[in-house]
Parts: structure tokens; C-alpha cells; sequence
């Protein structure tokens, strides 16, 4: 739909059409859906009555899979084919991916790309992205949330570490897209946990958020005022969480007993015994770590002493970036009015701990760490659909890591720069060094680092069809722009003849759209028949929208057009009415397509006329 | 307005050195309730596009208005006095003096309290530079004077960066 739907102030455009959005908290270990219901956000059960569903997906050997709790009892059992924590590998090579011989996986690299690509997991159902793994959990949840509502869902705001880069970003924006479900928008973590506090809380000033999760660690330093969410600064670390503690403590207790964890099954039910120890000891200050493995049973008593000292570095690593943040926001810790914990793993009490002795007071942990992050995610989404017109949430984001490209000698250039507000654009000139020449690469990367090698690669852009000239004539300004869900995009123009370079992108650790689509034509979780008839339904209420929305836009500011334009619209208009009776599809979705594509220039002109007039009355109330 | 206006049209402040760091502030978060994508997220791609276009805009003026060496070099480019820093790096030789003494105790800190008297050191050059670009451009409208001191600005902002980066050596 590419038109501007203006309502009264204060009303949504049909009462009567409320959406269904909700917030979806995609974690490491646990991931859970929120939707606002009757002005309260509230974590949504399963039939069950359990809010939490384990991001862990089992596959079998007849193409079936087992999601949430079912596959969690299936771990020990058939830890190969069970996948816990996918999320810490999304969008990271083999490479990255610590200690990857304690995991009871099969990696597997794509051979084709040159930085060996996104790792994938061999199964009996054969090799699975984490992309996929992380869509199996997205579309549990999408299914909940449509059965709680018996309706359709419009669509969701799904959460992501601060920390993640472009490519963690777009690995989750893929999964949404596998899962069916439209993305209203990417949120940082913390971000979203600052909205469901501040909002409760009626909070005003600067608050630090601390979310130490399963595999993610992010720290957010926002102000609040009057519902504008202000990121400052933000830092953390993308592979810090409760199962780093896990793993320390279960190769502590191992090393112990002189014992040692070879086959996938012993690597699991030690993983699992330390986690369990783990949260008895927050508790209490013993607690026994018990773990059958093939060999022996390892049996130990830990003292919460013990566990605290041999994860001490882990939590002063999160510290160090805490600190950072600080320094970045120039701010001191005494300027810090409170601190919200987010995560699970901030129940653990060195944890509380140090961040209390660090900012010297008790952090705020009235909301539950668990479901803060979703909470706050359901209200942006519920304001997004358009179901709160009324609502003045304006949530201002920043990028968390710098933007380069590489030049001469493996050198980073910055074009944006860490902690800048989003969505931004950077422009930038490059010329050409032959004759004749038309294409162009240039390699993105993120990071603080001056050196490529020291920074994550992002993807490689090529631009063709830059007009020949002269070595040097050619001037080609490529801009960067980062979106509100801080993902990268690169368009590029010769300056002298106007000519747009096309860009074809090779993304690093990405898939590209042809293995999307190819995983959307497996019939990804969802059947084929069953997705047909409900593509005809969608794409014929698309259809209505859009016109509904030409016509109104027509109304209000047809003026703007002239004949030969609005004859040009009227005609598309005609045809999508025709076509939407179709019964294909693709047919109806066409005929939509023209009409936006053909009132775009329209909805431009609205657009800019709409924020020009609210522009200009700001300031000339407030003078 | 239009997304052409210079930053100080489209936050709608006179177009001088002196500015109110909290109005700038204020405007910036009123401005971008009005044109944020967020806004417009049940519109379509279309509406969206436009949205960014706005959005981002009102951010490159924010982050040049707030910073007071990019709003003097912005002023100075509006009144034909470009910084061009890179082909401009004669400095006065006392102020070069200064910044290899900087740069020496810079090299010899070992604790934190000595980085600390330097940051002391290179804010009072910063506050003097400053106060020099409102004197220059508000006052006497001496674009290539202010353009000077901007260039000096420059220097110190990127020795800052240095006593940040010797900080996290020694504080980690």
C-alpha cells in the first residue's frame, strides 16, 4: 500500500479493524510472543498456560520437527538433531562460533562463498541454517498469537541484541520473513525492556539497561522524556550469556572428576546438568552438579563461591562494557538515575552484585527479566499497526558498531560512526582509476578497528553500468543509508551523467535471496494447500486496502496531480478492480503492485506536503 | 522547508554560532515525532521511503547543530569559507609547539590522574577555540578567521580521541 492514510487525530483509521501485532522476544534459550490487550501488554500462553517456549527445535528423521518443551525432553536423547541456542549463530561463520567442538553439533560450511558463508547444522532432515532453526521458533509463536486472537496476525516487532550487527540483523529479519511473518520492525533488546519499564515506571531521565541473556550480552544507556526513548549509547558483546557461565562451570566440574565429555549426547547432558546447578545456585550456596554421561556419572558438589570465582572474568568482561557505554554517552555513573535488569541471567547474585556496586544502588528489577523485553516490544508493535494513534512512543536508536569500507592497503575508512542516531545516510564520492571503466567493488565491514582483517565482514557491493569514461572522470556517489532497523543499504549514482549503478550484493555471512526463496518453496512450516488459499485471501484484502487509500488519497489531495497523471491512476485503479476477483494469487498481487508502483510519485508529493505543513507549524508555534 | 533547507531553516533557529544545547535538543525530538518512519509504519513502502528521506535529514542537521566545531565549520561553509582540512595544514607554529607537548605527556602517562590533568589541558584549549569561533562569526562575521580556528578545533578533537584511546590501554 503506498499511500498516506490521514485520520482524525486521535482515531485509527478503522475502529473496527483493530490488528493483531505483537512483540516477539526471539532469545537464546527461551523466546516468548506479548500483544497488548485492552491497553495492557501481557506475555501470551501457550494451550498449557506456559508463556516460555525453548528456543530449541528437533528435527526428525521424516521431515517432522518437535519445537519448544517436546524437543528440550528430546535433548540427551538426540542431541545432533536437537538445536538449542541457534540464535549465536546466526549470521556468524564456523569460525566465530566458540569452542564449537563442545557443541553436540555437525557444522557445516557452504563451500562456495570466500568467507566459508553462515555455518549450518547437519540433521537427519538434512543441513539447516540457523536462519531456518530460528524461523521453526518464530512461526510457533506466530501460531499462538493467531489462535489466541482467531485471526490473522498483521504483523510483529521482533527483538534483537543492541550488540548484533548487520548481519545478525538481517539473518533475523530473513527468519521472520521464512516464518511468514510481516516485519513491522527490528528492536533492540534493551530498548524494548526501557519501553515496558519507563512506561510503567512513568520514568523520566537516564537510565542504563543491563541485559545479560542466554548468549548475548548488551548494555543501553537511554533518556527518557515525555515517551521519547533516546538511546545514548550503547555497547555489549554478541557472544557473552548465561550459557558461557554454563560451559565454564560444567569444564570446571569435569576437570575436577578428571573426567571428560567426548560423544554429543555427554556434551549435552553436561551442558544441561551445569545449567541446572546453575540456577539452584541462586539460591542456595551449595548445589549438586549431576550428569550421566556414557562413561561414568559425574557427580559434584559446588559451592556458590566456587561458581562465582570461575566465572568472575565473564562478568567483569560485561563490566568493561558497561564502562565503555558510560565513557561513550560522557556520562558519569552518578548521572545514571536507575539501572533495569534484563535477562535471565541477571538473577544470578554476583551478577546483581557488581552492577550494584558499580552504580552504587540496588538495580531495578520489578518487572520480570524474562518478559520485559516482549512486553515492550508488544506496545511498539501495537502502536505500529496503527491500533494506538494516540500514543506519543517515539523510540530514537542508535547503530551499534561503526561502518567502514576498506581502502588502500586493508585500511577502514568510517562512514558512520558507532552510536549514531538511525535511521542515517553517508554519502560518499569514489572515482574510477581506468579507462573505460565500469564497475566498481567496494567491501563493507563493521567494527572499531583501522584494520580490515580486525573488523566483521559485512558484504561486498559491485556496482556496473557506470558509463565509460577517462581514469578518474567518472564520479560515483555511493550512499550508505541505515535504516530505523539499523540495517545497511548502498545505492549508487554517477554524478556527471546521472546514470544509477546497479549493486549487486554478496553478502558475507548472509543468504541470498535465491536460498531464501528456495526455502520458502519447501513449503517452510507451513502447508502448501493451506498457504495458497490463504495467499488468494491476503493478497485480495491487499487489494481493497489499496484501493480504499488511492481513492481517499485521491479525495484529499488529487489537486496535486495532473489530468494526464490522474487518468494514468484511474486506469490502474479500473484494472486492480477487475482483477481482484481472480483467483490466483500472483494475479491480484500484480495488479496491487501497478498501483503502487503507479501512485508512488503521488504518495511522495503527499508525503512530503504532510510533513512540510507539520514541520512548519512546529515552528511556528513555538516562536 | 523542504528537505534542501539549510539545518538551521529546518530547526527553525537564526542562523549563528550561539545556540542553546537544550533547544536543539527539544526541536530535534519534536522534529523527528513528526517525521519518523515509525510514524508511518502502516503505510507502505511508499510512505516509508519518503518517512527515512526526512528522518535522516533531520538527524545529519542534529548531529551537525549540536556539535559546536561542526556547527562553526557548517557556518563557515555557508559563508564560503570551506575547512578543507586536508589541504589546510599549516598551523600557527605555537600551536603546534603545543599539541607535540601534548603529545609527549601524552606518550610518558602511566597513570590515570595524569590523563586526567591532559583532558583538564586540551578542554581549556577546546573552550578557548570555541569561544574564538563565536567571537569571529557572530561578531565580526570573519568566516576565514573561524575557519582557522575550526581547523585548530580539529586537532584537539583528534587528540582527545587519543588520550580516550591511551585510557582504555591503561584501564583495562
Amino acid at each position: 500500500m503506498a499511500l498516506l492514510q490521514i485520520s482524525e487525530p486521535g482515531q485509527s483509521p478503522d475502529p473496527h479493524q483493530r490488528r493483531i501485532a505483537v512483540g516477539i522476544d526471539l532469545g537464546t534459550t527461551h523466546s516468548l510472543v506479548a500483544a497488548v490487550r485492552n491497553g495492557v501488554a501481557e506475555c501470551l500462553p501457550d494451550a498449557q498456560g506456559r508463556v516460555l517456549l525453548p528456543s530449541v527445535v528437533r528435527y526428525l528423521e521424516n521431515g517432522g520437527r518437535q519445537i519448544g518443551y517436546d524437543a528440550v525432553a528430546a535433548q540427551a536423547q538426540d542431541a545432533r538433531n536437537t538445536i538449542a541456542s541457534a540464535k549465536r549463530f546466526m549470521g556468524r561463520g564456523l569460525k566465530d562460533v566458540a569452542e564449537a567442538g563442545k557443541l553436540p553439533y555437525d557444522f557445516v560450511v557452504a563451500a562456495d562463498s570466500d568467507e566459508g558463508g553462515m555455518v549450518s547444522l547437519a540433521t537427519v532432515d538434512g543441513n539447516k541454517s540457523p536462519v531456518e532453526v530460528s524461523a521453526e521458533i518464530l512461526a510457533t509463536l506466530r501460531y499462538r498469537a493467531e489462535d489466541t486472537f482467531n485471526d490473522d496476525l498483521y504483523g510483529a516487532v521482533i527483538t534483537v541484541p543492541a550488540y548484533f550487527d548487520d548481519a545478525q540483523r538481517q539473518a533475523t529479519k530473513d527468519a521472520a520473513r521464512l516464518a511468514g511473518i510481516n516485519l513491522l520492525r527490528l528492536i533492540n533488546e534493551p530498548t524494548a525492556a526501557a519501553i515496558a519499564y519507563g512506561l510503567d515506571n512513568a520514568s523520566e531521565g537516564v537510565y542504563a539497561v543491563y541485559d545479560l541473556g542466554g548468549g548475548t550480552f548488551d548494555i543501553s544507556i537511554l533518556r527518557l522524556t515525555q515517551g521519547v526513548f533516546e538511546v545514548i549509547s550503547t555497547g555489549g558483546d554478541s557472544a557473552l550469556g548465561g550459557d558461557d557461565y554454563d560451559a565454564a562451570l560444567a569444564d570446571w566440574v569435569l576437570h575436577q572428576l578428571g573426567l571428560r565429555a567426548t560423544t554429543a549426547a555427554d556434551k549435552s547432558a553436561v551442558r544441561m546438568a551445569a545449567r541446572a546447578c546453575k540456577e539452584a545456585l541462586t539460591a542456595t550456596d551449595l548445589a549438586a552438579f549431576s550428569a550421566l554421561l556414557s562413561s561414568a556419572e559425574a557427580r559434584f558438589d559446588v559451592k556458590r563461591s566456587d561458581f562465582e570465582a570461575i566465572t568472575a572474568d565473564l562478568t567483569a568482561r560485561s563490566m568493561a562494557a558497561v564502562r565503555r557505554a558510560l565513557r561513550d554517552a560522557h556520562l558519569a555513573r552518578d548521572e545514571v538515575q536507575g539501572v533495569v535488569m534484563v535477562g535471565g541471567s541477571t538473577r544470578m547474585p554476583q551478577v546483581q552484585r557488581a552492577v550494584e556496586e558499580f552504580f552504587g544502588k540496588p538495580p531495578l528489577t520489578n518487572l520480570n527479566p524474562d518478559e520485559v523485553v516482549a512486553l515492550g516490544a508488544a506496545i511498539q508493535a501495537n502502536q505500529l499497526a496503527g491500533n494506538n494513534t494516540s500514543g506519543d512512543l517515539l523510540l530514537l536508536d542508535v547503530i551499534p558498531l561503526s561502518l567502514g569500507i576498506e581502502t588502500m592497503g586493508g585500511l577502514v575508512e568510517r562512514i558512520v560512526a558507532r552510536n549514531e542516531t538511525i535511521p542515517t545516510a553517508k554519502a560518499q564520492d569514489f572515482t574510477t582509476y581506468k579507462d573505460g571503466q565500469t564497475a566498481l567493488a567496494i567491501h563493507v565491514v563493521q567494527g572499531e578497528r583501522d584494520l580490515v582483517q580486525d573488523c566483521r565482514s559485512l558484504a561486498r557491493f559491485e556496482l556496473r553500468g557506470i558509463p565509460p569514461m577517462a581514469a578518474g572522470a567518472a564520479r560515483i556517489r555511493v550512499t550508505f543509508t541505515v535504516d530505523a532497523d539499523g540495517l545497511l543499504s548502498v545505492s549508487a549514482k554517477e554524478q556527471g551523467s546521472g546514470v544509477e549503478a546497479r549493486i549487486d550484493v554478496k553478502p558475507s555471512y548472509g543468504l541470498s535471496d535465491d536460498q531464501i526463496a528456495r526455502m520458502l518453496q519447501d513449503g517452510f512450516a507451513t502447508a502448501a494447500q493451506d498457504m495458497k488459499a490463504r495467499a488468494v485471501v491476503e493478497a485480495r484484502v491487499d487489494a481493497d486496502r489499496m484501493l480504499i487509500a488511492t481513492q481517499s488519497a485521491l479525495d484529499a489531495d488529487g489537486d496535486v496531480l495532473s489530468p494526464k497523471e490522474r487518468a494514468a491512476i484511474d486506469a490502474l485503479m479500473v484494472a486492480l478492480r477487475h482483477q481482484r476477483d481472480a483467483d490466483d494469487a500472483a494475479v491480484i498481487e500484480a495488479a496491487t503492485d501497478a498501483l503502487a508502483k503507479g501512485t508512488e510519485g503521488f504518495a511522495a508529493q503527499r508525503m512530503n506536503r504532510g510533513i512540510q505543513q507539520a514541520l512548519a507549524g512546529k515552528n511556528v508555534a513555538s516562536l | 522547508m523542504n528537505l534542501q533547507s539549510d539545518d538551521f531553516e529546518l530547526f527553525g533557529l537564526a542562523r549563528r554560532f550561539a545556540q542553546e544545547r537544550s533547544a536543539i535538543d527539544a526541536r530535534w525530538k519534536e522534529l523527528q515525532r513528526e517525521a519518523h518512519p515509525d510514524k508511518f509504519a502502516a503505510q507502505g513502502a511508499a510512505a516509508q521511503r519518503v518517512a527515512m528521506q526526512w528522518s535522516v535529514r533531520i538527524n545529519e542537521a542534529y548531529q551537525r547543530l549540536k556539535d559546536p566545531m561542526r556547527r562553526a565549520a557548517y557556518l563557515c561553509e555557508l559563508h564560503a569559507a570551506p575547512i578543507n582540512a586536508e589541504d589546510n595544514t599549516a598551523m600557527p607554529t605555537a600551536f603546534l609547539m603545543q599539541q607535540m607537548e601534548w603529545r609527549e605527556a601524552l606518550e610518558d602517562a602511566r597513570a590515570e590522574s595524569e590523563l586526567d590533568t591532559l583532558d583538564d589541558a586540551v578542554a581549556q584549549a577546546r573552550s578557548a577555540a570555541l569561544a574564538q569561533c563565536e567571537q569571529l562569526i557572530d561578531q565580526q562575521q570573519d568566516y576565514a578567521g573561524a575557519a582557522r580556528q575550526v581547523r585548530a578545533l580539529m586537532f584537539i578533537a583528534r587528540f582527545a580521541d587519543d588520550i580516550e584511546r591511551r585510557r582504555e590501554q591503561l584501564g583495562q
